[in-house]
């Protein structure tokens, strides 16, 4: 499903090139649930974002379902995402003047699909269906996170990337919010990328890449 | 494949939360729209009240005018116009005919002794034979007819404190003033102010005494066509004979082309002004919108890593700014049309035919298209940068969303400017002077950024670091992040250069006619003065103990040919087709070929001197002076204003036949003047030498000073009593006269910059709003370390005098060289600075800047800290 060779990022920093990412390689099944977890500053958001096609690397290739991401536009990339990919993020994301449904509608109504009835289904089986007509701000941040958690899998993505998806909650609402993830992986067999930095959290993936100056210094449960 | 459905849904709910913030984009258009609907309604207007008035404003079919009485065969032909269609039969209509005679007299009332110049006018046959002329009381004019009597302009009635059943006395007749004339079709009202209107029977005339030998006259015989007879075929037919008498004609069609073509360019030209309001507004969008987009930049980032695409993106944001605009420009349309009910005010006695207002859908249309067009167009630009807008930025802050350059952006820099050209070039009908508005704009423009750029990196480079720490953390302001300085000083300082430039335009235009000397030079002009008078004309003038001018003999003439040619000759073919009325149209047509004469030099009527000595107004600039040398049998010498030389199309010692009033009078050209038209003096384009005019049909002029309006007064009564063909312009009154209809004028057009001003006050609130919240920020911070209220407010001071200095001394500084431009290539006169109303005027400028600043700031200074901080 996803496969990432020789990755490698730099960033101009004070005018000298900083490398982020050093020579990254692995490969991930379909349905399968990788947590990329390091200390701070150990690349784990840019490996994120370059295998999500958000940003380009400096060297190496991403493959995503088959397709080699560097060999698209920017807004082929787009369209690759909302076909097949689905975020959350740490500080949630929601478009704040949207509704709480409306967020949800958004990767439906990309694709051009109907999107009213799903996405108010998948708010009532996140538990927040009568907060669907709430904006962002009126909503705590588990409530958020929710949402942000229903936007992800109302397209039914065949890939979801999870940056630090409990860091803003506390520990029993990133506990919910995990078991949601776990049970639509299971149900929709989604491969999960999760990026945290909670030891406990990323026990429950299938496979753990630990991450320590922009390379891989481990690698638990690789099928490969 | 994402269809519209998206963006539309996207863009409306999307805008649900953020209008608030678009309301500055509504409102930066809503201006420049309103003024352009009102002045191009109401010129729409003006086309329409023309052609519906046409034939009342001419009053006849057919008009004749001539600057003497008609020939017998004229008058033949005229009579034959009017004779019914032979082929007909016997209950065939004729046709009518009327005549009018203007000339210029003084009035006098005895009962008050009130004295006043006028254009007298007598009519006779019935004129206007369409139209009707409104009097107090109703009815007067057809009584005209049967009664003795005159009718005036009320300004007339004021002027000589006079009323109605007054005797007034106008050369040797005695009339009683039987009413004022209201609205005469055709008239410009304004221009009584030079000299009132009277009206009297035609037969009346020979009362007066005043047509005398000499004495300039206006015909204009009016002409109803019978039945089934076509006016433009007997134009055609007679112009170039007539043209050879010097008798010009005016159709209705023709008449209505002229005036219509006349105020619509105006209408256009005025509507340059408002444009320039709606420009302005696009910088408002521009500045709106890029503000907006900095606060949405984290929707824009998660929207394209949702798989929005850039272009989907774009759209939904000009989608919104579309809307606002739309919302912005329909707004200033329907105040457009309200305002348009008031330009007929400000109009009042400027136009020739009565405006019937109506809102006219076309410019309705147009304006709010315009709007809409504006918005687009100035949004679009800073939405280019969506394009750059990385999905990346929301997973990481630190991703700079426009970091290098954008070529693209540059590029549409483009469009945009060729648009403000197109726009132009429509408003104005010409595409040189469309060109040369939208160059002028952007130059302005350009200056404006290049001065807060310039400030920017100056107070930045020469930072006065040793300065007290409130006025550096205000001046600081003016280039750190997030900065209001270039979108302050372009948004006010535009608005400022075009009141400005306008205020000097007024100013050195009045000037021309405001001479220097204005308390020691003569004021009154004597003229019409005849041989046999002048000794008692003198001693009058003596008598009332005031200083004046040797008499000046006048002799009228015109060019017979030119180097042996006839003028008949000397004239282009083509041109002789043409009507006198239409003359000035075809001149600026149709260049004239290299070194051929103006037709206008050609035909005209000079009234020239003869004397052996140069006035002080002109110098000899080619060629030598007679001095006390008189003419012999040779050619007489003559010398001719430089810049009539070159329209001629002669040299020094070029033969030049005059026919003064019947007699050939050949003349070599002896030398060239340059004369100084501004002075209140008899200037003349051709002066003979002595020894040729002496006895030939002539007057004189003479000329006086008298300081007190009383004095005047006196003088001018004693001379309509005892000299009633003598005519005195009093400079004071033509003076007023000038500067009321000039004032009118640049009322109107004041009127429309206005909305300069307005828009950029809303350019202002909105840049100063768009960084309130950082300011906010700041001052609590500030607070909270300890600053006074009155500390904060020290440094808002501070950033926003360097502000409004900057923008008035950079628009008053390209004001001026507009000004200068404007003055020396469209008056073409010297400019001059009226150094101590600029001063005002910027110090006025930086005052608005301060107290739009803190009237907008008064939150910052009102937050409690711990207010805002917990709101962070």
């Amino acid at each position: 499903m996803l496969r990432c060779e020789s990755l490698t990022q730099t960033y101009l920093s004070g005018g000298r090139p900083l490398t982020v990412l050093n020579d990254i390689t692995f490969s991930l099944e379909r349905g399968g649930f990788l947590a990329v977890v390091g200390p701070s500053g150990s690349g784990k958001t840019t490996l994120l974002g370059l295998l999500a096609g958000l940003d380009q690397p400096k060297r190496g290739r991403v493959e995503l379902d088959g397709q080699d991401l560097g060999a698209l536009s920017e807004d082929q990339r787009a369209r690759l995402r909302a076909a097949k990919v689905g975020f959350v993020f740490q500080a949630f994301q929601l478009i704040p003047t949207l509704t709480a449904r409306e967020n949800v509608q958004v990767p439906l109504e990309l694709r051009g699909e109907p999107a009213e009835a799903r996405a108010q289904e998948l708010l009532v089986r996140m538990g927040i269906g009568d907060r669907a007509h709430h904006y962002p701000a009126q909503l705590s941040g588990g409530e958020q996170q929710r949402v942000a958690l229903a936007r992800a899998f109302s397209i039914r993505p065949q890939i979801l990337f999870a940056d630090e998806p409990t860091g803003n909650l506390d520990a029993h609402t990133g506990a919910t919010i995990i078991d949601l993830m776990v049970s639509l992986n299971r149900e929709l067999g989604t491969t999960l990328v999760l990026v945290t930095h909670d030891h406990e959290l990323a026990s429950r993936a299938h496979r753990t890449i630990r991450l320590s100056d922009g390379r891989i210094v481990e690698d638990t449960g690789a099928s490969a | 494949m994402i269809g519209p459905r998206f963006v539309l849904r996207m863009a409306w709910r999307e805008s649900r939360a953020g209008r608030r913030r678009l309301w500055l984009l509504t409102g930066a258009v809503t201006a420049g729209v309103a003024a352009l609907v009102a002045i191009n309604s109401f010129t729409q207007n003006l086309r329409v009240s023309v052609a519906e008035q046409a034939r009342a404003l001419l009053g006849a079919d057919l008009s004749f005018r001539s600057g003497r009485a008609f020939p017998p065969r004229v008058e033949a032909l005229l009579d034959s116009l009017i004779a019914p269609d032979s082929g007909a039969g016997r209950l065939a209509r004729s046709g009518r005919r009327a005549l009018q005679v203007s000339f210029v007299a003084m009035a006098y009332v005895p009962r008050t002794t009130g004295v006043r110049l006028v254009q007298a006018r007598a009519v006779a046959g019935g004129y206007p034979f369409y139209g009707e002329i409104v009097t107090q009381p109703a009815g007067r004019w057809r009584a005209l007819e049967r009664q003795n009597g005159v009718l005036v302009d009320p300004v007339l009635l004021t002027a000589l404190h006079a009323e109605l059943g007054d005797t007034l006395a106008l050369g040797n007749g005695r009339f009683p003033i039987l009413g004022t004339v209201l609205n005469v079709p055709g008239d410009i009202g304004v221009f009584s102010a030079f000299g009132a209107r009277v009206f009297l029977p035609a037969r009346s005339l020979p009362a007066t005494g005043l047509l005398q030998f000499g004495s300039r006259a206006d015909y204009e015989a009016f002409v109803q066509l019978p039945p089934g007879r076509d006016a433009a075929g007997i134009a055609k037919q007679y112009r170039s004979a007539l043209r050879e008498l010097r008798i010009g004609i005016r159709t209705v069609e023709e008449d209505r082309e002229d005036l219509s073509e006349a105020l619509s360019r105006l209408g256009n030209y005025l509507g340059l002004v408002a444009l320039i309001a709606l420009l302005l507004g696009g910088l408002g969008v521009a500045s709106a919108v890029n503000v907006f987009i900095k606060r949405k930049l984290d929707t824009i980032a998660v929207l394209r890593c949702l798989g929005a695409t850039s272009r989907e993106v774009f759209a939904v944001y000009l989608l919104q700014a579309l809307a606002m605009g739309g919302i912005g420009s329909a707004i200033g349309a329907l105040a457009g049309v309200a305002l348009q009910q008031l330009l007929p005010l400000l109009f009042t006695g400027l136009l020739p035919v009565d405006v019937r207002v109506v809102p006219s859908p076309g410019s309705i249309l147009l304006g709010t298209g315009l709007g809409l067009w504006v918005a687009g167009m100035f949004a679009a630009l800073p939405l280019l940068g969506i394009r750059r807008v990385s999905p990346l930025l929301v997973l990481r802050r630190d991703v700079d969303p426009a970091a290098g350059r954008d070529r693209l952006a540059r590029l549409a820099l483009l469009p945009l400017a060729l648009s403000v050209v197109a726009l132009a070039v429509i408003q104005v009908g010409s595409v040189r002077d469309g060109i040369a508005f939208a160059v002028a704009i952007g130059v302005a423009l350009f200056g404006l950024w290049l001065a807060a750029r310039a400030l920017i990196g100056g107070v930045r480079r020469w930072f006065p670091s040793r300065w007290p720490y409130l006025w550096r953390q205000g001046l600081a302001n003016l280039y750190r992040p997030a900065n209001q300085t270039v979108t302050v000083v372009l948004a006010l300082g535009f608005g400022a250069f075009v009141l400005t430039t306008l205020f000097l335009a007024q100013n050195n235009l009045l000037r021309e006619f405001r001479p220097g000397g204005l308390h020691t030079r003569p004021n009154l002009m004597l003229y019409d003065i005849q041989p046999a008078q002048q000794a008692g004309v003198a001693a009058l003038i003596r008598e009332n103990g005031l200083g004046s001018t040797p008499a000046v003999p006048i002799v009228t003439m015109r060019i017979k040919a030119i180097r042996g040619v006839p003028v008949s000759k000397l004239l282009p073919p083509s041109d002789s087709t043409t009507d006198s009325a239409a003359a000035p149209r075809q001149r600026e047509r149709r260049p004239r070929p290299r070194g051929a004469p103006s037709p206008w030099a050609i035909r005209r009527e000079y009234r020239s001197t003869y004397r052996d000595t140069l006035s002080d107004t002109e110098k000899v600039v080619a060629g030598k002076w007679w001095g006390r040398e008189p003419a012999g049998d040779s050619p007489a010498l003559v010398s001719l204003e430089e810049e009539l030389a070159g329209e001629l199309g002669v040299k020094l010692g070029d033969e030049i036949v005059w026919d003064v009033q019947g007699t050939d009078v050949p003349t070599r050209v002896g030398g060239l003047r340059a004369v100084e038209w501004r002075r209140f003096e008899p200037n003349f384009f051709v002066v003979f030498q002595p020894g040729v005019l002496e006895r030939m049909p002539q007057m004189l002029v003479m000329l006086a000073r008298a300081d007190s309006v009383a004095r005047r007064g006196t003088v001018q009564r004693q001379i309509a009593e005892r000299f009633p063909n003598v005519t005195i312009l009093d400079l004071s009154q033509i003076q007023q006269a000038l500067e009321g209809i000039l004032d009118r004028g640049a009322l109107i057009v004041r009127f429309l910059a206005f909305f300069s001003l307005v828009t950029g006050a809303i350019v202002l609130v909105g840049s100063v709003s768009a960084s309130r919240l950082q300011r906010i920020r700041e001052a609590v911070l500030l607070k909270t370390l300890g600053a006074t209220r009155r500390q904060v407010l020290h440094i808002l001071v501070a950033e926003y005098t360097a502000l409004g200095v900057l923008a008035a001394f950079a628009s008053v500084a390209l004001a001026s060289g507009a000004g200068w431009a404007l003055t020396k290539w469209v008056f073409e006169t010297e400019f001059y600075l009226p150094a101590l109303q600029l001063l005002s005027l910027t110090v006025l400028l930086i005052g608005l800047t301060l107290g739009v600043g803190l009237w907008n700031s008064a939150e910052i200074l009102k937050r409690a800290p711990l207010a805002v901080l917990r709101e962070e």
